[in-house]
């Protein structure tokens, strides 16, 4: 098969190339340019480029650079500033997995005749009995990737293949160490690619793009406890950060009004929730499967809780069997099945979306 | 493979490897030292430098041998900062290579001079009459003119005489030209009598890469960029590349020796395949229509509705080296800033081709263009699913 692998110059894209050439596919790299600002890390520095079209040279395919910046800069970077604006807490890669990676790589690879595009994310596609295909989780559960690209849906997968998705993190850095493969001793990447900590981190990104603006810091009685510099800045769930005086129990941002200048803080218990209304809902295997009790993760490395849901027209309404701690507005919240396939029984995305701000 | 990208490096000439293998080999030498060993290597060195000099049209004490057209141009901005109070500006035209946009934009940013940018036609040649009026409000100030003599991306070339001529009323004014894209094409003589400085890179013409020539026009001080022994008349310290200039000095007696033939053949390759291409497809526009205004090398199109990354992938995997005309180091293109100082919309611009040919390129070239180009253009224009 032809196929075109997304190498970003890491270890994991840079094994998952290797497996589809041992296995025999005719295959070509291309890594995707989508930020030209100031960055130091993630997937759009020179370095990184320069990392993959060595990989790709040691493996002896061709490899190409995509530029896709203004794309980029339009699905993924401006929504992330408008979502900060508003105070929500955005998840950036889940827009560029949305978007870019998937979506926009599937349309320029198709153009140019391949038949598939490949990634070095941890996960596996699942083939389902009546021949959709699920998302499913990394066998290696703790890198698991599943919740970053929970959106994607039957065209997309069809077409998408997760190599490294078998494999233990370990065995990928074995792999690539064993093929004298330049990235196999590269750290990963962990922080939002077009913001570069040397330069001032989020605070000065979003301070360059959208005003910041002043904030006090209430309890749930309305004193003022303390003061923020930046309301945009400020997420559900923090602790740390806000000035707050005295030791005194634990404190936790449970909410923000950024029209009104207001961050809530409250202990632990009245972080707590019930429920979450998501909206951009995508649903890969319909909405079949959305009955019974599901489980539910909230952040990237979350651990999955049990729930239920129910579709409220384009919305979705997740109950947690437990209550949970408030999910930041903006955040991506996936809902996993266990399937069975003829491996056994797999954990598989069946819904996912983004928690709403009301 | 067919070879159309000569305006981002041209293989080398026969000659020019002849004449580095017999320096590699023979004449080891440091051609700053006192023994025999060493005025072997520097007999080479001052060889070259006649022959250069001769070719580019300045004395052999007015060229400074350096690592490439890049650095030549920085050397030859950054070091003529010195003339002092008020503070200098630099005006660039808008169509300037990142090796001298980049550099402004940095000594702007960095608070060392003020810079300004020339407009250019639709044709993309400097325009004149605002270039006029633009100069003539910095009489007071010292000025310092950077234009290209050939664009690297459409390949016009730039009224350097009239620039020069409208300097010359200037009280305080230094023209700064980079010819890299030149010597194949032009008689650069013309160029360099015009110039206080005139950068060049061997690799352009048949030479070898990492190196490259600044002149600079007798009487004129420069600060080096590279401090230490003083080599290059104290203007560009370090040991001299003594094969890369060498090899240099070949390629660039051939160049003069066949520039007249080769500009002959080569003008009507470019037709030929201009003409083909606009013939077999739809949707292709001669970015610069008029080529009397173009070095006859080059050739840009733009095509619409395509990308150029896509069309680069396809005709690649076709055995054509092509290019968009702008790429940074990751090799990711960009919408290029020549495009748009033209007056191009972007979208025309996102699909830029940029098919170059050079000395060697021969009748296969051009027609492997016109046979595989047409094939290509339908297959991303079929729609992406």
């Amino acid at each position: 098969m032809k196929i075109l692998v997304a190498l970003s110059g890491g270890v994991d894209s840079t094994v998952a190339a290797a497996i589809l050439q041992e296995q025999g596919h005719d295959i070509a790299g291309v890594t995707l340019k989508l930020w030209g600002g100031d960055s130091d890390s993630g997937c759009c520095s020179v370095a990184d480029v320069d990392d993959a079209r060595r990989v790709a040279q040691q493996l002896g395919i061709r490899h190409y650079v995509f530029n896709f910046g203004e794309e980029f800069t339009a699905n993924v970077v401006g929504p992330y500033v408008r979502a900060h604006s508003i105070g929500e807490t955005p998840n950036p890669c889940v827009e560029c997995n949305r978007f870019l990676k998937f979506d926009r790589l599937l349309q320029r690879a198709t153009q140019l005749g391949f038949e598939a595009v490949a990634t070095g994310h941890h996960v596996r596609r699942i083939a389902m009995p009546d021949g959709r295909f699920a998302v499913g989780r990394g066998f290696d559960e703790a890198k698991d990737q599943s919740y970053v690209v929970h959106m994607l849906g039957q065209d997309v997968l069809a077409r998408t293949l997760f190599p490294v998705g078998d494999l233990t993190k370990t065995e990928v850095r074995a792999k690539a160490s064993a093929m004298h493969l330049r990235t196999a001793e590269k750290a990963e990447s962990m922080e939002v690619c077009f913001i570069a900590e040397t330069r001032g981190g989020r605070r000065a990104f979003l301070g360059d793009r959208i005003p910041l603006r002043p904030a006090k810091v209430i309890d749930e009685n309305g004193a003022e406890v303390g003061r923020t510099d930046a309301v945009e800045l400020v997420t559900i769930g923090q602790r740390r950060g806000l000035g707050l005086s005295g030791a005194g129990d634990r404190r936790y941002v449970v909410d923000v009004d950024v029209a009104n200048g207001v961050v809530i803080v409250g202990d632990r218990v009245s972080l707590l929730r019930h429920a979450v209304t998501l909206h951009t809902v995508t649903l890969p295997l319909g909405p079949d499967l959305l009955h019974g009790t599901l489980r539910v993760q909230t952040s990237a490395h979350g651990r999955p809780v049990a729930c239920a849901a129910e579709l409220v027209g384009d919305r979705l309404d997740v109950t947690f069997a437990e209550p949970q701690a408030r999910v930041a507005p903006g955040q991506s919240v996936v809902l996993y099945a266990t399937v069975v396939d003829n491996t056994g029984e797999r954990d598989v995305v069946i819904a996912g979306g983004i928690a709403a701000l009301a | 493979m067919h070879y159309l990208d000569h305006a981002a490096t041209t293989p080398l000439h026969p000659a020019a490897i002849d004449a580095m293998v017999g320096v590699l080999r023979g004449s080891y030498g440091n051609p700053s030292g006192v023994h025999d060993i060493s005025a072997a290597a520097r007999a080479v060195l001052e060889d070259a430098r006649d022959t250069v000099a001769s070719f580019v049209g300045c004395r052999a004490r007015e060229l400074v041998f350096t690592g490439g057209g890049t650095e030549s141009l920085n050397l030859a901005l950054r070091g003529d900062l010195a003339n002092g109070a008020p503070k200098s500006v630099l005006l660039t035209s808008a169509i300037e290579h990142d090796a001298v946009r980049v550099t402004a934009e940095w000594l702007a940013d960095t608070g060392q001079i003020d810079h300004v940018t020339l407009p250019v036609t639709p044709s993309g040649v400097l325009d004149l009459d605002v270039a006029a009026a633009i100069i003539g409000r910095f009489h007071d100030r010292p000025v310092i003119v950077a234009v290209m003599a050939v664009n690297n991306e459409v390949g016009t070339v730039q009224p350097l005489a009239e620039v020069a001529a409208l300097l010359a009323r200037h009280p305080n004014a230094t023209l700064v030209v980079d010819a890299v894209q030149a010597p194949v094409w032009l008689d650069l003589r013309p160029i360099t009598a015009n110039a206080d400085f005139v950068a060049l890179s061997a690799h352009k013409f048949g030479g070898p890469k990492g190196v490259g020539v600044l002149t600079v026009r007798e009487g004129r001080s420069i600060t080096p960029l590279l401090h230490g022994g003083g080599q290059e008349r104290e203007r560009r310290s370090g040991t001299q590349n003594v094969a890369g200039i060498a090899g240099l000095a070949a390629a660039a007696e051939i160049t003069e020796a066949t520039r007249a033939d080769v500009v002959a053949r080569v003008t009507r390759l470019r037709d030929r395949l201009v003409n083909g291409v606009l013939e077999a497809v739809d949707g292709c526009t001669e970015t610069v229509a008029d080529r009397s205004v173009k070095v006859a090398g080059n050739a840009h199109l733009t095509i619409d509705g395509v990308e150029s990354e896509a069309v680069l992938v396809l005709l690649n995997e076709a055995g054509i080296a092509a290019s968009a005309g702008s790429a940074c180091a990751s090799g990711a293109l960009h919408v290029s800033p020549v495009l748009l100082a033209m007056g191009v919309d972007k979208e025309r611009a996102g699909g830029a081709l940029r098919l170059t040919l050079g000395a060697a390129s021969n009748d296969d070239d051009a027609d492997a263009v016109v046979a595989v180009l047409p094939g290509v253009l339908r297959q991303l224009r079929r729609g992406p699913r």
